[in-house]
């Protein structure tokens, strides 16, 4: 039997204590173990490749230890326009997505449920399909004998095929329509939040409805908008495809060069070394949208 | 019509016709949205040699190139192949992990979560060198194994998500009682948990199908030869030209992924809420 | 009075029993006797350690020591499937995606029973709980009642010695809480299984238990019979907790007991040293001139009143200044007799019904 203590003192020698406790180590030990196999995969597929390519890019041609991969992205020019590219597109992308997807994510918000979910499929479908498709489509559609120039110039809006594809114009296009159900999901479930009573309050008190909307509704609307603003953002620094294919060359992002070089000259030391610049501005911005964001909340995690 | 337009729209006493400008907006953005989406179907049944829309002859030629070609069939046969192997390999593990963190009280599981995340945050591209330069070593470059394996990594944190955001939504209760009536706890899941979080788990398994049929990246390096995906050739094709049987291919891709959609639909809703 | 079908229920033994989260103990070196099918309850505000104490029993919750046993079985390191007890959730907790007989079958099909046998324990248990023909129904077209009986007959179908309740009648409306109340009971009265029932409301626990087992800040205020706990409270808190009560200190000097100087007579109460003297409201009765002579008495003046429809409630402030509420039952002659606010009460307490209570944790 047990060893009577005072209520209120912790004993660590109560009966079955020491039982108790591995029986607690034991199930601990357990729940976490059915999560191993995804850390091994992760681990094994991501940790050490990316882990290597780091090392990697520490190598100079010659395999001396050296920082020379880094330094010549600074000295380089065309690593600087590359950068800047990649910010710049990325940048554009993000501007266009909020100007037409906040009005649109607005409309819906407002619209009874019913009819929104219908329209959030409009923004779900394309999100499910594949990019490469979308991305082709938009390369038929913009290009000079495409279907816009083919109405533009039926309906003699214009003579001559406007450039619409191969360029910075096709880019931001082709990007803005990948990347805008990123932003719409996470600011419409956060404009669908908003308790309409807040309008209904400052309504009552005078204010009028275009007060009510940018100073109640905006700013709550906030926390969706940054998010979705981040991940899209986010997506366009590290974007591939879309640009590969409606860039015609001209527009090089840091993925793109990163493929070239593994591609053409096979130097794992200077892709490695791009690819751990770009890394590390991803993980940049996503610290310091944490920061302001708690973006772990916003994608879920553990139930306690 | 012209009632409809002046009847109040929102709380604030809007209007219909002050709102024009957003339904105009809207619309805009829908068949933005919408139309590219779509419109590489009919246009794959266009006759001619170029691609039209709307098509002036109909015709299936592109489909003929697309069937009759064995390089088209093959990498198509590699893309479904491995998006399948991935799905089997990775929702048992992403449905055990999100189990097995819910339920975990150790604090690390935070952490553990954010860690198979992170597949998610890393630019691709990094990891697609990455793994190309890891499988050149361990030979597992074109192979299926390999390609599944790298999909599996990438489809893991949607998987992840979708799981763990089911299994909040779940009363841990009815796992508790089934215990308490004499269920292990391996019992209790598999006869009274997984059926309560079905649809999220078949969400999660239709997402690593459609993250790694539509995959092109990681498979543009890994993958090549006899063992490319679709996406790789579909790629490749479309840097040096415009071939239309792409469009035909692309119509047959929506297709796969709507019907993968659809059963999603049905399979995961039916009786629970 | 127990059926032919009656259980060989269990006595639950629990000694030292102690559990932390950080620097609070929700369950407090707590040491508790369950006699063999008897109806006990744990009645308690909400965080006072009851429901922590259930799950220990029950396996989901660990202690960080301590003992449990179930008959002469130490359990408190078996796992919960094995313990064979029955429980009954606040929310029911029922399956969805399996129809009423489903539900209940579930136990039997755990525990392999064949399929003839387990559609006849599944109908004879939808017969005790009154349910009869609702086995092909689903979970979502069941009332809170229904599906209170329906967790009930889960819990119960396979048998087990022991049953245990988690609050199960909160989410339903007064009328057929009560009823249910009623119905428990006697479903108790017919199995004869040993059950721990978990609550806060204090006229639920003592309407339904055989013994009240009174628990706050994790640990055991007072075990005792619903008469004794309501009538002889051994402590502040439970004397609080349970009914209405002022209490008010005494003085003792060889051998008597004194409030404000008047002798008060204490031939009622179990404790006779307690420090602290219990008036309950409706045990205080208006005495009328002449009439002191068989009562403890305390003069005051009326300060309230306040009618509360079954009866009405008067506060008094007695000469020393402490304020007691007396309620009377609204019959016809003692409304008449209703003081007005400001006048002089004398007030009575029989010493029968006079009680000291031990000062102790409140």
């Amino acid at each position: 039997m047990s060893t009577h203590s005072l209520p209120g003192t912790r004993s660590t020698t109560g009966a079955n204590a020491a039982g108790l406790r591995q029986d607690e180590v034991r199930e601990r030990v357990l729940m976490f173990g059915l999560s191993v196999p995804a850390i091994l995969l992760v681990v094994v597929i991501i940790g050490i490749p990316v882990g290597w390519l780091f090392w990697l890019s520490l190598f100079n041609d010659e395999g001396v230890l050296s920082t020379s991969n880094y330094t010549r992205m600074i000295e380089h020019k065309s690593y600087y326009r590359i950068f800047r590219t990649t910010f710049n597109v990325s940048f554009l992308t993000t501007i266009i997505c909020v100007a037409i997807g906040y009005p649109f994510a607005y409309f819906l918000a407002q619209i009874p449920q019913r009819w929104a979910n219908i329209g959030l499929i409009a923004v779900l479908l394309p999100f499910w399909t594949s990019l490469l498709v979308r991305t082709y489509a938009w390369l038929v559609i913009l290009q000079r004998k495409g279907l816009i120039n083919q109405w533009g110039i039926e309906l003699g809006l214009w003579d001559t095929p406007l450039r619409l594809v191969h360029n910075l114009n096709g880019t931001l296009i082709g990007m803005a329509h990948i990347m805008l159900p990123f932003l719409l999901l996470p600011l419409y479930g956060s404009m669908r939040t908003i308790d309409q009573d807040y309008i209904k309050a400052a309504s009552n008190l005078g204010a009028s409805p275009f007060h009510a909307f940018w100073s109640i509704y905006f700013p709550l609307s906030l926390p969706g908008l940054f998010a979705g603003i981040v991940v899209v953002f986010v997506l366009c620094l590290g974007f591939f495809v879309t640009p590969a294919v409606l860039g015609g060359g001209r527009i090089i992002m840091v993925s793109m060069k990163i493929e070239t070089i593994i591609d053409l000259f096979y130097n794992f030391g200077t892709a490695s070394a791009l690819g751990v610049v770009l890394l590390a501005l991803t993980l940049l911005v996503l610290f310091i949208s944490h920061k302001l964001l708690r973006l772990d909340r916003v994608l879920g995690g553990t139930g306690t | 019509m012209m009632t409809w337009l002046d009847s109040p729209a929102s709380e604030t006493q809007i209007t219909h016709r002050r709102r024009i400008w957003l339904y105009i907006v809207a619309t805009l953005v829908i068949v933005f949205l919408v139309v590219p989406t779509f419109i590489v179907i009919p246009m794959s049944f266009s006759a001619s040699q170029y691609l039209e829309f709307p098509p002036k002859t109909w015709g299936l030629r592109w489909y003929g190139n697309y069937f009759g070609s064995t390089e088209w069939m093959t990498a198509t046969w590699v893309s479904v192949k491995v998006a399948v192997l991935t799905v089997i390999f990775t929702t048992p593990i992403a449905t055990m992990a999100a189990y097995g963190l819910f339920v975990s009280k150790i604090r690390l599981s935070r952490f553990i979560f954010i860690l198979l995340i992170t597949p998610m945050m890393v630019p691709v591209i990094l990891i697609a060198i990455g793994v190309f330069f890891a499988y050149t070593k361990v030979k597992l470059n074109n192979t299926i194994l390999g390609l599944v394996l790298a999909h599996s990594v990438l489809a893991l944190p949607m998987v992840l998500i979708v799981v763990s955001a089911g299994l909040r939504s779940y009363d841990m209760n009815q796992e508790r009682v089934a215990r308490s009536l004499g269920a292990s706890r391996l019992k209790a899941f598999f006869m009274i948990t997984l059926p309560q979080i079905r649809f999220s788990v078949v969400t999660g398994a239709l997402l690593a199908f459609i993250v790694s049929f539509d995959e092109v990246i990681v498979a543009l390096f890994i993958s090549g030869g006899k063992m490319s995906t679709i996406t790789r050739s579909m790629f490749l094709a479309l840097r040096d030209q415009i071939d239309p049987t792409i469009a035909s291919i692309s119509t047959v891709m929506v297709l796969i992924t709507s019907v993968a959609l659809l059963l999603a639909q049905m399979f995961g809703k039916s009786k629970s809420k | 009075m127990a059926d032919a079908n009656q259980i060989n229920a269990l006595p639950i033994t629990i000694r030292g029993l102690t559990k932390t989260y950080g620097p609070v103990f929700a369950l407090d070196h707590v040491d508790l006797d369950v006699r063999s099918g008897e109806f006990l309850t744990l009645l308690g505000p909400s965080g006072s350690g009851k429901t922590t104490l259930l799950m220990v029993l029950a396996g989901f919750t660990r202690p960080d020591h301590g003992s449990a046993l179930f008959g002469d079985d130490e359990v408190i390191r078996m796992q919960p499937h094995k313990r064979e007890v029955g429980m009954v959730f606040q929310n029911y907790a029922l399956f969805p995606h399996m129809t009423v007989a489903g539900n209940i079958g579930f136990p039997l099909k755990l525990r392999n029973v064949n399929k003839a046998t387990l559609h006849q324990r599944v109908e004879s248990a939808l017969e005790t709980v009154q349910l009869e023909g609702f086995g092909d129904r689903q979970i979502d077209q069941l009332s809170g009642g229904q599906m209170q009986r329906v967790a009930l007959a889960r819990a119960i179908v396979f048998e087990p010695r022991i049953l245990l309740m988690d609050e199960p009648l909160s989410a339903l409306d007064k009328k057929l809480r009560e009823h249910m109340q009623i119905e428990l009971r006697h479903l108790h009265e017919k199995l004869g299984m040993t059950t721990v029932y978990v609550t806060h409301d204090q006229r639920e626990a003592l309407t339904m238990s055989d013994r009240i087992a009174v628990i706050n800040d994790g640990k055991l205020m007072q075990l005792d019979s619903p008469r004794r706990i309501y009538d002889q409270p051994a402590n502040p808190f439970v004397a609080n907790f349970i009914g209405e009560s002022t209490l008010l200190p005494v003085e003792h000097s060889d051998g008597h007991v004194s409030y404000a100087g008047t002798p008060v007579n204490v031939s009622g109460s179990e404790s006779k040293d307690g420090r602290l003297l219990m008036l309950r409201p409706e045990r205080l009765v208006l005495l009328k001139p002449g009439e002191e002579a068989d009562y403890n008495t305390f003069q005051g003046v009326v300060k309230d009143v306040v009618y509360q429809g079954e009866s009405f409630l008067l506060y008094v402030t007695l000469m020393d200044g402490a304020d007691v509420a007396v309620r009377s039952v609204s019959q016809r002659g003692l409304l008449a007799a209703v003081p007005e606010v400001g006048a002089q009460v004398t007030l009575g307490l029989h010493p029968d019904e006079t009680v000291l209570i031990p000062e102790g944790e409140s």
